[in-house]
């Protein structure tokens, strides 16, 4: 039982700060350039991101040099502001402006698409989240399936959610969707159709004031 | 004359015809069979395409899919509070262990905290929730088996639990209770006291299905030795909960991570088995639940006092960042990866759900295995098709 | 069957085709509602069938009004001609193993100096059917059942039959009429009033003819042919209405015959030992005590039914082989010996 309390504080909790302050150092020395920035929260988390060409290796260094044999989930992050907003636009009206900046979060990056992933390592009760970018024109990242075995549904999800290959994936084949879907749905660009095909019924007013009421107000 | 021979000719083809697609269909050289989507053993609907040599599996693959509701783009369009509802319906029947996870990433990503009460409250709610999960389970393994019995037995004492959470929350299956800072309401009155009892109803039902089951010469016959899973594979595959446990690995969230929730503040026991069998996992899960309710029973004792909700404005929004919480549910870890970008909902969620990585598992495990023990595994892993299909 | 007054033959037709409906459905029924219905509600902690008729006890009737009433359904591929015929093999099995078993002193179908071996041979029919049922359907479920299901009754046809040689060999008869009367009016030790009924001195025999006869009815902790959770209903996935209504009569009929022969081989049958055996009034007691004495063993088999999981098909048969047939062929020897010795 720990008698660390679970304030945040930002006087750190000095285990998890010492923890992950030395993690981070074994990645810099070990990985060197492969790293391209880290971010780290004292007593919440580690983010490292490295470069495209060396995910495979990251993933090797995680599970042979850091320990790290648990394999918690990888997926992908699509940074582009949806075009479509929070589908609450009212179809009558024209489609507001809005910004298409793709502006990353922690770690920073260069490309639309970042992958996430994340590994523990159970003996020094600590885990590290992976971001790699994915290349804007050829969609496509190393596997991790020869390092993880259960990265091999992660992969073909984020295949077919966000469509980024894998190379050295044994079989990249649907997992959710049926065969003949098109798209990729998680893609910021793929609409929400449940919201395209009815209005989202926040926006209109549907009973009319009552008469002798002040001004309308809520009128869109 | 001549057409009733040709028509006599054309039966006989046609018959020769039917035999060879039935003989093709039949040949005992690796036949398909489809294990659901509707199925009385998949719990729900998950389909799995296995080739047959004889009983013995040689292939096995999983289709999950039949129930994707695709969550992570549904919430996209959300506000926070909005999401907690949406999220409920991912394990239903330990629906208030869903909540949580979220809830913490986004007072993580605030920088608040729900007061010690609140705290309190949701661990006894979270681990009532893991209850009313694993008994249903504890009965389900002896169904998968043939024992019919047992099952009741779990559904008639699960009913007490679900009123407890009932009385608290309003709802038995999808609380809906927790709020970022807090949690919707206190706990009416006599609670903590009927709590208590049903605490110890729960225990004696744990001691009966030990007796029923994992007593039973033909239960151990049918789960001793079955589906072994070593230690380091199940790593591999970001197995978790009882199913990691029960390969021997000491690895429990609620003791191996600093959450503001309460676990740290009782004593309790984590449960290993090192086999790795479906037993293991049978036992793990029965000690787990037993462990649970003595976990329920001290926190009631030491409830403090306070209010139930931090001050969090009117409409939350949630500062940029990203936040990971992981909490040890019912099923196995589950987690939320929520990228905000100051809004009032998130930016995008990733949704780990256990039995997703538990089920992953399936293809590697399934080579050689006789079609009966195909259910037992199934059964003794344990998944939930909203868990799996998000 | 012979009567105090003389009736024409075709008068004593009918009387035995309206006899053998009542000996077969009658305890068919019954087991279904009192234990299918009611003993495993209570077991389970529920109450069963209630509405219709007083305490459910019409839901029988109302069952096989909905089954008449449903389509007549046949898979496309299935073989018509075996599909159609499979359950009434299974039911004709039932029907004629009661024909050999004696219900009083005078009232039995037929007197048969080899009654034992007939009713084993002949319930062993039931086994045809069911494959034929697995085979016809066309679906590969109900093949992996009826598959299943010869391996496992083939298997369980031994331990059963090496259980009765015992009491063969102290009745020393294979009529069922008299191995009744032996026990009846046999004493144990001298001692009178209780007969002897084999069940005493044949225990092992009587247990081993009960795992035996859950085996060849497929009911749990033997039921991988119809395993609920894997195969839905096994050989019977692909019938509805009648036909599906035929198997189920015939599933309690063919409990209620091995009842009937495990009740007259190992209980006594229809006699109670202090009462005189031939007294015209025994055939019309006789019947009642018989079925009181089928409803004791058929709780035994369904209190084992609703409480097991199943055994898987290689364990199955590994009990069978190499653990029924031994004790039985060591029951055997050891009867013959004490059968010499006494």
């Amino acid at each position: 039982m720990s008698l660390l309390s679970s304030t945040p504080d930002s006087e750190t909790g000095p285990v998890a700060d010492d923890r992950r302050v030395g993690l981070l150092a074994e990645i810099t020395a070990g990985l060197g350039d492969a790293v391209a920035a880290t971010h780290l929260i004292p007593g919440k988390d580690l983010w490292v991101r490295v470069n495209t060409a060396d995910w495979l290796t990251a993933g090797r260094f995680a599970r042979d040099a850091l320990g790290c044999a648990y394999f918690c989930f990888l997926s992908a992050i699509d940074w582009l502001p949806s075009p479509f907003g929070k589908g609450e636009d009212d179809p009558t009206e024209p489609p507001p402006e809005r910004s298409t900046a793709i502006e990353q979060g922690f770690t920073g990056g260069a490309t639309r698409f970042q992958l996430i992933a994340r590994t523990v390592s159970l003996q020094r009760h600590v885990g590290i989240t992976w971001k790699v970018d994915v290349p804007d024109d050829l969609v496509e990242v190393e596997s991790w399936v020869k390092v993880y075995a259960g990265a091999d549904w992660h992969e073909r999800e984020c295949w077919e959610m966000f469509g980024i290959s894998f190379a050295g994936h044994p079989g990249l084949r649907k997992l959710y969707l049926p065969g003949g879907f098109e798209g990729h749905p998680m893609r910021k660009d793929f609409p929400l159709l449940a919201r395209l095909v009815k209005p989202w019924p926040g926006i209109v007013d549907v009973e009319p004031l009552p008469v002798g009421a002040d001004d309308g107000g809520e009128a869109e | 004359m001549t057409l009733v021979t040709d028509r006599q000719q054309l039966a006989y083809v046609a018959a020769q015809a039917a035999d060879a697609r039935v003989n093709i269909e039949l040949e005992t050289e690796g036949m398909t069979l489809n294990i659901g989507p509707q199925h009385p053993a998949t719990h729900g609907t998950l389909r799995i395409i296995t080739r047959l040599d004889g009983e013995q599996v040689v292939w096995a693959d999983p289709v999950p899919g039949y129930m994707h509701r695709g969550y992570e783009k549904l919430v996209e369009v959300r506000s926070y509070p909005q999401v907690t509802t949406l999220v409920n319906r991912i394990d239903w029947l330990g629906s208030f262990a869903n909540e949580v996870p979220f809830i913490l990433a986004a007072e993580q990503l605030m920088g608040i905290e729900a007061p010690p009460r609140a705290q309190w409250i949701r661990t006894i709610l979270f681990e009532l929730a893991r209850i009313a999960n694993v008994s249903l389970f504890l009965g389900d393994m002896g169904v998968q088996l043939g024992a019919l019995t047992p099952v009741f037995y779990a559904f008639r004492d699960r009913e007490f639990v679900l009123n407890q959470i009932e009385s608290a929350t309003g709802g038995r299956f999808h609380p809906n209770y927790d709020r970022i800072g807090g949690l919707k309401e206190d706990l009416p009155k006599g609670w903590i006291d009927e709590t208590r009892a049903v605490m110890g109803k729960m225990r004696g039902f744990c001691d009966e299905m030990e007796e029923l089951l994992l007593g039973n010469e033909i239960f151990e016959a049918r789960t001793r030795g079955i589906g072994v899973i070593p230690a380091d594979v199940a790593l591999s595959y970001g197995l978790s909960g009882a199913n990691l446990r029960a390969s021997g690995v000491d690895w429990d969230l609620r003791r191996d991570q600093q959450l503001p929730m309460a676990w740290s503040q009782v004593d309790w026991k984590v449960w290993t088995h090192p086999d790795g069998d479906s037993f293991a996992r049978y036992w793990v899960r029965l000690q787990e639940t037993r462990e649970a309710t003595l976990i329920v029973e001290q926190l009631l004792d030491g409830l403090p006092a306070g209010s139930i909700m931090a001050k969090v404005p009117r409409i939350i929004k949630v500062p940029a960042g990203e936040a990971w919480v992981s909490t040890e549910n019912p099923l196995g870890e589950m987690g939320y990866y929520i990228v905000s970008k100051g809004d009032t909902g998130p930016f995008r969620v990733k949704i780990r759900s256990a039995s997703f990585n538990n089920i992953s598992i399936v293809p590697w495990l399934l080579q050689g295995v006789y079609v009966p023990d195909v259910i037992t595994i199934l059964a003794s892993l344990y998944f939930i098709l909203g868990d799996i299909d998000r | 069957m012979t009567f105090a007054v003389e009736l024409a033959y075709w008068q004593q037709s009918i009387l035995r085709v309206v006899g053998v409906l009542v000996a077969v459905l009658l305890p068919a029924g019954t087991f279904v509602y009192v234990f299918l219905f009611k003993m495993m509600s209570f077991m389970q902690s529920r109450l069963g069938p209630m509405e219709a008729g007083p305490y459910g006890s019409m839901q029988l009737l109302a069952e096989v009004g909905k089954f008449l009433q449903k389509e007549d359904l046949a898979p496309e591929r299935a073989d018509r001609r075996l599909f159609v015929m499979a359950p009434f093999v299974v039911v004709v099995s039932a029907f004629l193993v009661y024909v050999a078993v004696p219900f009083g002193p005078d009232a039995f179908f037929a007197d048969l100096s080899v009654g034992v071996f007939f009713v084993l041979a002949v319930s062993s029919v039931s086994v045809i059917g069911i494959l034929m049922a697995g085979w016809a359907s066309a679906n590969k479920y109900s093949l992996m059942g009826g598959l299943r299901a010869a391996g496992q009754l083939i298997a369980y046809e031994l331990p059963m039959v090496l259980a009765v040689v015992g009491v063969i060999i102290q009745a020393g008869t294979l009529n069922m009429q008299q191995i009744v009367i032996a026990q009846n009016e046999g004493e144990i030790f001298g001692f009178g009033l209780l007969g002897n009924p084999y069940v005493l001195t044949q225990f092992v025999g009587f247990g081993i003819f009960l795992i035996a006869t859950q085996a060849e009815l497929t009911q749990t902790p033997f039921d991988m042919p119809v395993a609920e959770s894997e195969l839905v209903a096994g050989y019977m996935t692909e019938y509805s209405g009648f036909r599906f209504l035929l198997f189920f009569i015939g599933e309690f009929a063919t409990a209620g015959a091995f009842a009937a022969i495990a009740a007259t081989l190992f209980l006594g049958g229809w006699g109670i030992p202090f009462l005189d055996m031939d007294a015209n009034y025994m055939n019309v007691v006789g019947p009642f005590v018989l079925f009181g004495k089928i409803m004791l063993v058929a709780f035994l088999i369904f209190w084992f039914r609703f409480t097991y999981p199943r055994f898987r098909e290689d364990q199955l048969q590994r009990f069978a082989w190499k653990v029924l047939i031994p004790v039985a062929l060591v029951n055997i020897l050891v009867t013959g010996l004490l059968k010499v010795a006494f």
